[in-house]
């Protein structure tokens, strides 16, 4: 279908099952079950964050995992198109096409000249240079362009850059006839409305900017499959596993390289100007180095140079950051209450650390537990389950080399 | 390659499909059954506190989070009541809020506006939070309260010290008992006159947002009224943690007094850098050179330990203040948790009491209906005497202490003492003021 063969097509379904019935999916526990409070993950906020780090994660895929270039500075196209959709929301109006073509399209003007001038170098070089330069974008952001009392203001410095009630919005109205801030809208169609279906004791949310950041990443993971399969991707698998050999035979392999970095800084911005679309609010933290850090985590979790991988590692990290933070010790004596009390207060006492204000550490641990025992990220985990039921059912097949 | 085949069927199909998609926002719309956001439903509401667990100010939102939970437990009516004993208003009856028990929900705000909007975000669509409150940094809190404001929630702002809050930043749907950095340097100004003579010069350093922004812009014109100059401003990111390269510059420049516009973990390091390289020894100018943290709390000055004695500074509240109401908090705070409450537990367990006590009067979880029951609301016996939550702006009128670090700590808490209690008259601004002007209240949001 479409130009794939039957496992991508597959492949392809599988991903768009997932995002379309994802208010489902992440929603298991009937509300207001102690369970549903700390485990579904079913509501906008969260899922919108699942699909668009998607987008960020395989846009970086393309270049880390075809190239083997990593880049320690994505954030900056991330935080740039942020900038980009909310200006567009400040100036222009608030539909968020226009904002999130601006993103895509300023994110690949940096991209271009960040790429020009750090693929000069590879290896490690290339990751710090693009490290100093997305930190030196950060403190533009932070610091030197926002300064609210300066005349050249363009990201409001630590607060970030928010709407206000006297923007221009030449196309749209700087206020509603309530006086609130007009709201983020596809064509009319608000991005935070939302359908509530009650079935039973389950309540699913059907969010219309939710099912927008799907379809988008949908497309988004459709290009990636057909970049992967593309000549060009081939070209840039060469790249990664002999560079030299290539640049022997004659052939320039900047181009290449410099292409697919544009292409993954279009995919991060596109991501950046879908996160303000959702919530029009585009802070400088965005761009620092440990947001940097964040995605090329989220790669390796899910499965470098995989095509499910990135989504799997986005949504892995989305989720157990924004749960594992909101777990205090009360939901711990709610759980825990069956014990003994002494036995209670004790175990309470150990896992504190490790929720609320620990989070980090959880998911710094669980990172490790990953990266030791499935060094080829959840990918590999998924393919070793689905090799032992495999083995069950004919142990005669031979080994298959595993799937990209 | 792909086949497409179109045939009339085809056409048909597709074209009722996309005529349902342009039908769906009609339909999508939904929510409305609800007269207003998260409305309540069973026998309990849940509030929202989303505070600093981590970052520079994680000291600060733990003990906010303290202040919450006893606030919560005297809302349902254990303990011993704490401040509602002492409220000038007698609408709450220690049942909850309007005969709902009170539950809560806790989140990490990081100490970055981005991930405060995703906490706060999370409490709204997925816990149902009809309120939400803390935030220990202004940017955070002028981010969250932009967020409240467009999701139809209160937001009952913790600790923020920043002008632009209820300044340029102002909401409908947001409300501040905090005081600010204009009331600081209006307290401030006269006594540092008193001590430290009209003829000083002044070196700022200052946290990079919003906050140090507008600390250090009414710091400089109060004290360049009465005659101080000011040497340099130099802004220092709230993340860092090493202030000594920021410092050695002071040394030169000529100053006598080194103003930290900074908070939290950001203070204890740089007042200890500057103690560090002796800056409190030096004769400058032939004066003695002083420090001025015109932003102080208790647990600052516990994170700084020795390095405090004799600096001054100003803050919304003090345990050791001796009114019945203080009393009645610092009591109920003790006997739960085992030390005295900082002002920004102070301010946080007010807050809520506030938002608790405006339900009841108005009889409702609207925000708008609430909103009403705030503005212009005259209260007494919270700890800070008469208190008025003005209505142009939100933001909440009251005596301002100066405070100055103890030099003879008698204990481990006992590390300020009260220097002065500015009159709220002094401390008093127009709506319309030029540090405050810029931004509009809007109209309230209920969803």
């Amino acid at each position: 279908m479409l130009g794939l063969n039957k496992k991508d097509t597959l492949l392809f379904w599988i991903v768009a099952a997932l995002a379309l019935l994802a208010p489902f999916i992440l929603n298991p526990f009937p509300e207001g079950s102690s369970l549903a409070q700390m485990f579904n993950a079913g509501y906008p906020d969260l899922m919108q964050r699942f699909v668009i780090f998607g987008i960020l994660v395989i846009g970086f895929n393309i270049l880390f995992g075809l190239t083997g270039y990593l880049s320690f500075g994505h954030a900056a196209f991330l935080g740039i198109g942020s900038y980009s959709a909310v200006w567009m929301f400040k100036l222009v109006g608030m539909n968020v096409i226009p904002a999130i073509l601006l993103a895509m399209i300023v994110s690949g003007v940096f991209a271009l000249l960040i790429g020009y001038i750090s693929l000069r170098r590879s290896g490690i070089y290339f990751s710090i240079l693009t490290l100093a330069i997305a930190q030196m974008c950060y403190n533009l952001a932070y610091s030197v362009l926002g300064n609210p009392s300066s005349n050249f203001n363009l990201t409001n410095g630590e607060t970030g850059l928010q709407l206000s009630l006297d923007d221009a919005r030449i196309l749209g109205e700087s206020v509603t006839a309530e006086g609130a801030l007009p709201v983020t809208n596809f064509f009319g169609l608000a991005m935070r409305s939302s359908y509530q279906m009650d079935v039973g004791g389950w309540l699913f949310t059907f969010n219309a900017g939710y099912y927008l950041s799907a379809i988008i990443m949908l497309v988004s993971f459709y290009v990636s499959i057909r970049i992967f399969r593309s000549p060009f991707g081939l070209m840039l698998r060469a790249v990664k596993s002999n560079q030299q050999r290539m640049n022997y035979t004659g052939l320039n392999t900047r181009p290449y390289i410099l292409a697919a970095f544009v292409i993954s800084g279009i995919y991060a911005g596109l991501a950046g100007g879908l996160l303000s679309s959702m919530d029009p609010l585009a802070g400088a933290e965005r761009m620092h180095w440990t947001a940097s850090g964040e995605i090329v985590i989220m790669a390796i979790l899910g499965g470098v140079g995989t095509l499910i991988g990135p989504v799997l590692g986005a949504g892995f990290n989305e989720y157990f950051k924004n749960i594992l933070s909101k777990i205090n010790d009360n939901v711990l004596h709610d759980w825990l209450g069956f014990l003994p009390d002494g036995f209670e207060n004790l175990l309470v006492g150990f896992l504190h650390y490790f929720v609320g204000k620990g989070w980090h550490l959880t998911l710094g641990i669980m990172f490790m537990l990953v990266i030791i025992f499935l060094p080829g990220g959840l990918v590999q985990g998924g393919q070793r389950i689905a090799r032992l039921f495999r083995r069950k059912k004919n142990s005669d097949e031979t080994q298959q080399t595993p799937a990209e | 390659m792909s086949k497409s085949n179109f045939t009339r069927r085809g056409m048909l199909k597709t074209s009722a499909l996309a005529g349902a998609g342009v039908a769906l926002p009609t339909i999508f719309t939904a929510s409305s059954a609800a007269a207003y956001m998260n409305e309540p439903k069973g026998g309990s509401v849940t509030l929202g506190f989303n505070v600093p667990q981590t970052g520079a100010y994680a000291d600060e939102g733990a003990d906010e989070l303290r202040a919450y939970e006893l606030a919560v437990e005297h809302l349902n009516g254990g303990g011993d009541g704490g401040m509602m004993n002492t409220f000038s208003s007698k609408a709450l009856q220690g049942n909850g809020i309007l005969g709902k028990k009170v539950e809560y929900v806790t989140g990490d705000t990081q100490t970055k506006s981005d991930a405060a909007r995703a906490s706060a975000k999370s409490m709204i669509e997925k816990d149902g939070a009809i309120m939400i409150t803390g935030g220990s940094s202004s940017g955070v809190a002028v981010a969250v309260q932009g967020l409240c404001q467009e999701a139809g929630i209160i937001f009952m702002a913790g600790l923020t010290h920043s002008n632009d809050t209820t300044g340029k930043d102002k909401k409908a749907n947001g409300f501040r008992h905090f005081f600010n950095a204009y009331m600081s340097a209006a307290a401030l100004a006269p006594v540092l006159k008193n001590r430290y003579g009209a003829d000083r010069k002044a070196y700022h350093l200052t946290a990079d947002y919003t906050w140090g922004w507008t600390q250090e812009e009414s710091i400089a014109a109060a004290t360049e009224e009465m005659g101080w100059e000011t040497v340099n401003k130099v802004r220092t990111p709230l993340a860092a943690t090493d202030f000594s390269s920021y410092i050695a510059p002071v040394l030169n420049s000529g100053a006598d007094v080194l103003v930290l516009n900074h908070y939290g973990g950001n203070m204890v390091n740089s007042l200890t850098n500057a103690v560090q390289f002796g800056l409190r020894e030096k004769m400058v100018n032939g004066k003695q050179f002083e420090i001025v943290v015109p932003l102080y709390s208790r647990l600052m000055a516990r994170g700084a330990g020795e390095n405090v004695k004799g600096i001054l500074g100003s803050t919304n509240w003090h345990w050791s203040l001796t009114d019945e109401a203080s009393q009645a908090f610092v009591k109920s705070f003790g006997e739960k948790f085992g030390f005295p409450p900082s002002q920004a537990a102070h301010t946080c367990y007010v807050q809520t009491l506030l938002y608790a006590d405006a339900c009841e009067r108005a009889g409702t979880f609207n925000p708008c209906g609430i909103g009403e029951a705030l503005e212009g609301f005259e209260f007494d016996g919270l700890g800070n005497g008469p208190t008025l939550y003005r209505a142009g702006d939100h933001q909440c009128f009251k005596d301002v202490l100066v405070v100055k670090g103890k030099e003879n700590p008698t204990s481990e808490f006992d590390l300020l003492e009260v220097v002065e209690i500015t009159p709220r008259a002094q401390v008093e601004y127009p709506v319309d003021h030029p540090m405050f002007a810029g931004g509009a209240l809007g109209a309230c949001n209920a969803g």
